[in-house]
């Protein structure tokens, strides 16, 4: 039998998400600062702590290092905490316990423990918050191994990739948009699974690959929608994780498009899409390419405040329809 | 552990701790422990210099009796983080040498396969949960630990080791108020040896001692003398107990010393001779102990020689045992990176 799908926002899916893994297992607890009764920052665990009391959903005082360290010490001796970082700019207080902790303390001991925690890490400008909380910091921690680390784009990955974060034994990082919190979509009732490692194509085309992240893939949309009236048609490749990288996927795109483009919101340099058009270099599809590989990524520039400077400082449509034209036209 | 008989605690009223609370082979088996940490660290050092260990190590000879008398009143259930000065706490918790000396020299039947060394030493059956190179690494991990034992209600204590160096992390301060936010089952053992690599806790620290920390967090601050089993003990039990009823977390400042330097590169510029001489010959912890033993009639020469013998043999064993123990494949370089292999 289908489950019931509704329209839910992508926060309300996380929600969900968090509720049916603390129903289905007393060893889930949710940590992070105000999400009791303030319901967090971004109100994606609301009203949880009434359902689930003060004990499974634990306001932390405002210590990143400290609490992540306690969720990694509770991941390896039993319980399955889903720690949530006010803002995913704060995993720099908290880089000692993620990086030399979480992500080493299996392969340190020699497969004799597994660190089981999911770190939430809201993401991303287009708030106004300026250059302490708008950053895009996934790379960091897709850089090392150890951990996972996934961006849903969408409500119905944002619930069954979260589910499938709680069920990994390893350490999960979840970098999620902020302006992805209100997007609605259609989310199935109950327990389904989205498996982390594995991209999605959004849509098929022949003419250009696109490969895009978190809130991109919706921008890359709508520049795809555009460009297929002008005869150019496009596949939108949802990487969806960053490490471990489903390059499969994006190879397969390659050899029947024979363009790439990488967009995300990530500073450009040393980003994401470097790694994706290295990895196209160095893969069969590199011989199928007929033009060179473009990204677009963030500006060389922390997060301004004025908003017309904030959205300069990141990709946006009209971007990923001009970059495309250019590419499918040989320009560059 | 069972206490002695009453009585014989009745003829040990007047006593240290210790002596009247555990009995004369409990007692033993700790002196046989403590050299067994001494001689474990020394044939480690001798393996170093003889090129059969690489990279490095942090020992803690002349802190015996501070991991000792912290482990002493723990349950095999019970659960400590260590540091990288963390060898004695392993083999204080119930390790055997002879996979810790496999796991230095870098072979698959080491208690991490090879894959930690020294400074990442554990016996996570035995409620190691490890050492660790980062500096306050473990604080809150500890924390956490003792956040499972309260949340799944398993009664089990968790014990943090660091040392002095770490009191001035933020790992260390966040951790503390958080266990004592939440009276979390959790103690925290500051083993102040005076240096943070090279630097006096004179010159590092603002308050004289590192106990003195505890009142920000509102929870007890005690000192002992580290190099004094009994004293340590004491105070681990006392720790426990509050712990293990819920009374939340205490911190232990255990004032000890490391005889050799800090990690293999250390020329001890930064301390005298003097002062080291001083420590090894008068305030040795085994000797203490040993004098302790012998003056209390439980132990007599021969029983002392018996030890060290038994001592002796057990680590020429492990160090053979480690030699034929067989290297991993450069094949599984990989592994244990994800529970999962790709």
């Amino acid at each position: 039998m289908d489950a019931m799908v509704r329209e839910l926002s992508y926060a309300q899916a996380i929600q969900e998400a968090m509720a049916i893994a603390m129903d289905m297992d007393e060893r889930v607890f949710l940590m992070g600062e105000d999400i009791g009764v303030y319901g967090g920052a971004f109100q994606v665990t609301g009203d949880l702590v009434e359902r689930y009391g003060t004990e499974r959903v634990i306001d932390t005082p405002i210590s990143e290092l400290g609490g992540a360290g306690v969720a990694v010490g509770a991941a390896v001796t039993g319980m399955r905490p889903i720690f949530e970082f006010q803002f995913s700019d704060f995993a720099t207080l908290a880089m000692e316990q993620i990086v030399n902790q979480a992500a080493k303390m299996r392969f340190m001991l020699g497969g004799e423990v597994s660190v089981p925690v999911v770190m939430r890490f809201p993401a991303g400008s287009g708030t106004g918050a300026a250059a302490q909380h708008s950053q895009s910091l996934e790379a960091w921690l897709g850089h090392v191994p150890g951990l996972k680390v996934i961006q849903p784009a969408t409500p119905y990955d944002a619930k069954g990739m979260l589910l499938a974060a709680v069920a990994d034994p390893d350490p999960v990082m979840i970098f999620e948009h902020k302006l992805l919190y209100k997007m609605k979509g259609p989310v199935p009732e109950g327990y389904y699974t989205v498996p982390i490692g594995k991209a999605d194509i959004r849509r098929e085309g022949r003419d250009l690959t696109i490969v895009a992240t978190s809130i991109m893939v919706h921008k890359a949309l709508d520049a795809a929608a555009t460009l297929e009236a002008e005869g150019i048609d496009v596949e939108v490749i949802d990487l969806r994780t960053i490490r471990p990288m489903d390059k499969q996927s994006v190879i397969d795109s390659v050899k029947k498009t024979s363009r790439l483009m990488c967009v995300h919101e990530a500073v450009k340099t040393l980003g994401i899409g470097a790694e994706v058009s290295a990895m196209i270099a160095e893969s069969e599809a590199f011989d199928y390419l007929d033009a060179p590989i473009v990204r677009l990524g963030g500006a060389e520039t922390p997060i301004p405040y004025n908003p017309e400077l904030e959205k300069a400082t990141v990709p946006q449509v009209p971007d990923i329809i001009s970059a495309a034209r250019d590419l499918v036209k040989g320009v560059r | 552990m069972a206490g002695a008989g009453k009585a014989v605690a009745d003829s040990r009223a007047n006593l240290p701790f210790v002596y009247r609370q555990y009995s004369a082979e409990q007692l033993k088996q700790v002196l046989y422990k403590m050299y067994l940490i001494r001689r474990f660290e020394e044939g480690a050092e001798e393996s170093y210099m003889r090129g059969l260990i690489h990279g490095t190590m942090h020992l803690s000879i002349g802190q015996e009796a501070s991991a000792m008398g912290i482990c002493m009143p723990l349950g095999e259930d019970d659960q400590i983080t260590s540091t990288h000065r963390g060898h004695g706490h392993c083999i204080a918790k119930g390790a055997e040498v002879k996979r810790m000396f496999a796991e230095f020299f870098g072979k698959t039947t080491g208690y991490c396969k090879g894959r930690g060394g020294s400074m990442h030493i554990a016996d996570v059956a035995k409620g190691n949960l490890g050492a660790n190179g980062i500096v306050g690494g473990g604080i809150p991990i500890a924390v956490g630990a003792a956040l499972s034992s309260k949340m799944m209600k398993t009664g089990k204590v968790v014990v943090s080791f660091f040392g002095d160096g770490a009191n001035n992390e933020g790992a260390f301060h966040e951790a503390l108020n958080m266990a004592a936010v939440w009276k979390l089952p959790v103690i925290f053992v500051c083993e102040n040896n005076g240096y943070g690599m090279s630097t006096s806790t004179a010159r590092s620290t603002a308050v004289k001692n590192i106990a003195d920390r505890a009142a920000a967090y509102s929870m007890p601050g005690v000192i002992v003398n580290g190099n004094i089993f009994s004293e340590v003990a004491e105070a681990s039990y006392k720790a426990v107990e509050r712990a293990r009823s819920g009374e939340g977390p205490t911190l232990i400042e255990s004032k000890t010393y490391r005889h050799r330097g800090h990690s293999k590169s250390d020329r001890n510029r930064y301390r005298t001779k003097e002062e080291i001489e001083d420590w090894m010959s008068n305030r040795d912890p085994i000797t203490l102990f040993e004098n302790e033993l012998r003056e209390f009639g439980f132990i007599d020469d021969k029983g002392i020689e018996a030890i060290r013998s038994g001592v002796a043999q057990e680590i020429a064993d492990g160090i053979e045992f480690a030699k034929a123990s067989p290297s991993p494949d450069v094949s599984e370089t990989g592994n244990y990176v994800y529970t999962e292999q790709a």
